[in-house]
């Protein structure tokens, strides 16, 4: 059952510099129960999509639909987004140093959730699903430290106290936002470990939000990867890793140091990413792919199936059987390029791409 | 790893260096009430034209260590030898030749460049500061640097605002380059840049070592990114090494306990390899280093600790079966082939112990 849709959404921010143009046609459905990760560089927009959804961009122009339990988020006033929001979606955000007010107790943070949706619970029943929560998430000695604040709390405790505050009203959605980007790597496998169980016990929808591609392969079932404000590549977690289309999901897979390349040569995928301001044409990814057409500088690519299922899609005008990182699909990638690229796309890779291995994009 | 070298082939040896940081009280007098053990008799050596990884987690000394090395905090007790000098705790003035031939590299490349100075002024501060290069000739040798690091020298008159995260960071680079230093300390180079620019960064710094015959001090958390570039790693935790050695015999045989836990917490992006491995989940958190854990200082968190383990601290010394390079501190290593992370099975959720 699909829990969330979302369709063609646009994000658009009005500044002094111009329209940033944030999030440009997204479509994405989450099935209960499942977890999504969306894979992204800085400024891809996978942040402000999310935080759009629960009415978390005051100001940006906003257009599309997202319909969540039979409404549309994008359509509701404050109030019944208010209502919405911690109840049925709850947010897990980056930072738990700075999401947790420092002059507050743990607990009554937690309580002061639960109350605010349902005045009808007492403080003392609050207090006690707040140190029943606690205990969930794993803190020791919860009866005792519910009464502690923020600061006498640990990195990991204080992502762990987040977590019991985004279960409290036991949601349908979670939406993590790189949930363990600020943890020590024991500790984030503490708490992808965590995510997971509870995951399984009460059978919440995950959005996880992260550009750790690692973390994605250990917790997500579905993948999309989103490049300067539009999903790149969508697909089942075996399919973008294993036969992935996309040249930026394949560039973004290459450039990580694996311990099978221990010691020979990365391959990074040359320059940086546009602003969004001033957006290249045609595909955004072409003034850094390496299998540039003459088609890309002028026609944006929207998501085609590339499995016969459709499950897995792809912005990109490779051919569909081109997917994959074996020699196969680099020669049949090869060969369209040859075919497809005239002189205007060969200048651009040469520009671009043929100079200095990553230099000066700007 | 510190007898066994010749001592030609050492540009860095450290030995026994103690850093602790006074805690003093609140109020007018600030009497000192304990003492940040933020590293605690540590012995390691850079060879010359290598890279030496030090890995470790929030709190472990990796950083505090790598500024001793660099003289830019005196240290309390051990020895800093550079190219087979005693440079512990020299004068600014004695100092300041060593400075040129020991560089470093940050983390952030948004807060380490003064962003109103433009980038040539920055780039060309080392050559000011030292006195080797002034007017045309200084302008001339800074653009050779921008192009280098792969900068337009075009770009000499921007300000660091008109460049992107991975572009500041060659900045950087370009800047700790400009006095041809032996060794070059970088600390995080590559945490806060996006995974398709860390590669470009990477790949930089191997260029350079390469050219330049220099050596590395290459501190990160990132597991895959020190194995990429290491010669050799060694593994911090609460300011003592817990083991060092080649980069092959740490990566794939882990004897201590915490190296083994640190490698399977680090996820993969492999989907299948993921789903197999036997993660080894640590309870809690490290603890303080102010008040450290008695003996072996992981033994709290230690999946195979034993009573000895509490009491009496290991020795750093080479275990049976393991190439002599290779020194691990504890009463019981990882055997080949052991299973950890059943032994953590039981606490492996209720995780999050005391804060001390």
């Amino acid at each position: 059952m699909t829990l969330l849709e979302v369709t063609d959404l646009n994000v658009t921010f009005h500044t002094a510099d111009g329209a940033v143009r944030a999030v440009r046609g997204v479509s994405f459905g989450v099935e209960a129960g499942r977890t999504l990760g969306i894979v992204g560089e800085s400024g891809s927009g996978k942040t402000v999509l999310t935080q759009t959804l629960l009415g978390l961009t005051p100001g940006a122009d906003v257009s599309g639909q997202a319909v969540f339990e039979g409404t549309d988020l994008l359509g509701l006033d404050d109030n019944q987004l208010r209502a919405v929001r911690g109840a049925r979606i709850s947010v897990i955000f980056q930072d738990p140093l700075t999401s947790l007010h420092p002059l507050y107790r743990v607990g009554w943070q937690i309580t002061e959730m639960i109350r605010a949706h349902d005045r009808s619970v007492s403080k003392r029943e609050a207090t006690e699903r707040a140190v029943d929560l606690l205990r969930r998430v794993g803190i020791p000695r919860p009866e005792q430290r519910v009464n502690d604040y923020p600061h006498q709390f640990s990195g990991g405790m204080r992502q762990r106290a987040m977590i019991a505050m985004a279960l409290s009203l036991s949601p349908q959605l979670i939406i993590a936002d790189e949930p363990t980007t600020a943890l020590d790597a024991t500790v984030q496998a503490q708490i992808i470990d965590l995510l997971l169980h509870l995951q399984q016990d009460s059978g919440t929808a995950l959005i996880l939000i992260t550009h750790d591609l690692g973390v994605v392969a250990d917790i997500a079932d579905d993948v999309m990867v989103m490049y300067a404000g539009r999903a790149a590549e969508k697909a089942p977690k075996r399919d973008i890793f294993y036969s992935p289309h996309h040249p930026y999901t394949k560039g973004l897979l290459e450039s990580i140091p694996s311990s099978s390349a221990a010691g020979s040569r990365l391959r990074p995928i040359p320059g940086s990413p546009p602003s969004l301001i001033n957006l290249p044409s045609g595909c955004k990814f072409h003034p850094r792919c390496g299998y540039v057409l003459d088609r890309c500088l002028t026609e944006e690519p929207g998501l085609r199936p590339v499995s016969q299922d459709g499950y897995h899609s792809s912005a990109c005008w490779l051919p569909l059987q081109a997917a994959g990182l074996g020699k196969q699909a680099e020669e049949l990638r090869a060969e369209t390029v040859r075919e497809g690229r005239g002189e205007a796309a060969a200048e651009v890779f040469d520009a671009e791409i043929a100079g200095a291995e990553g230099s000066v994009a700007g | 790893m510190s007898a066994a070298d010749p001592t030609d082939d050492v540009l860095v040896r450290v030995d026994n260096l103690v850093k602790y940081f006074p805690v003093r009280s609140a109020g007018l007098i600030r009497r000192t009430v304990g003492q940040v053990q933020a590293v605690d008799d540590v012995s390691l050596t850079i060879p010359r034209g290598k890279t030496l990884g030090l890995v470790g987690e929030t709190g472990s000394g990796k950083s505090t260590l790598a500024r001793c090395v660099a003289g830019l905090i005196p240290v309390t007790s051990g020895r800093v030898t550079f190219n087979g000098r005693d440079i512990t705790n020299l004068s600014r003035r004695a100092m300041r030749p060593v400075r040129r031939e020991i560089q470093m590299i940050f983390q952030d490349p948004y807060s380490s460049l003064n962003p109103r100075r433009r980038v040539g002024a920055i780039i060309g501060d080392p050559f000011v500061i030292h006195k080797t290069a002034t007017g045309a000739e200084r302008k001339r040798q800074v653009q050779e640097l921008m192009e280098r690091v792969g900068l337009n020298p075009e770009h000499y008159n921007r300000f660091p605002a008109e460049f992107s995260g991975g572009q500041r960071q060659r900045i950087g680079v370009a800047r700790a380059l400009a006095l041809r230093p032996q060794l070059i300390i970088c600390d995080e180079p590559v945490s806060a840049l996006d995974v398709s620019i860390q590669a470009q960064v990477l790949n930089l710094l191997s260029d350079l070592q390469q050219d330049y015959g220099l050596s590395y001090l290459f501190i990160a958390h990132d597991l895959e990114v020190v194995r990429h570039v290491s010669d050799s790693v060694a593994v911090m935790y609460l300011g003592r090494i817990g083991e060092s050695g080649p980069e092959e015999a740490v990566y794939t045989s882990p004897r201590h306990p915490y190296t083994a836990a640190l490698l399977s917490a680090a996820p993969a992006a492999d989907p299948d390899a993921a789903a197999s491995r036997q993660r080894i989940i640590l309870t809690g958190d490290v603890p303080s280093p102010i008040d450290p854990p008695s003996g072996c200082r992981f033994h709290p968190r230690c999946p195979k600790a034993q009573p000895l383990c509490g009491e009496q601290e290991p020795p750093l010394e080479v275990k049976a079966g393991d190439v002599p390079t290779h020194l691990t501190a504890c009463h019981f290593p990882v055997e080949a082939g052991e299973n950890l992370a059943t032994a953590t099975a039981a606490t492996g959720t209720a995780g999050g112990s005391e804060l001390s």
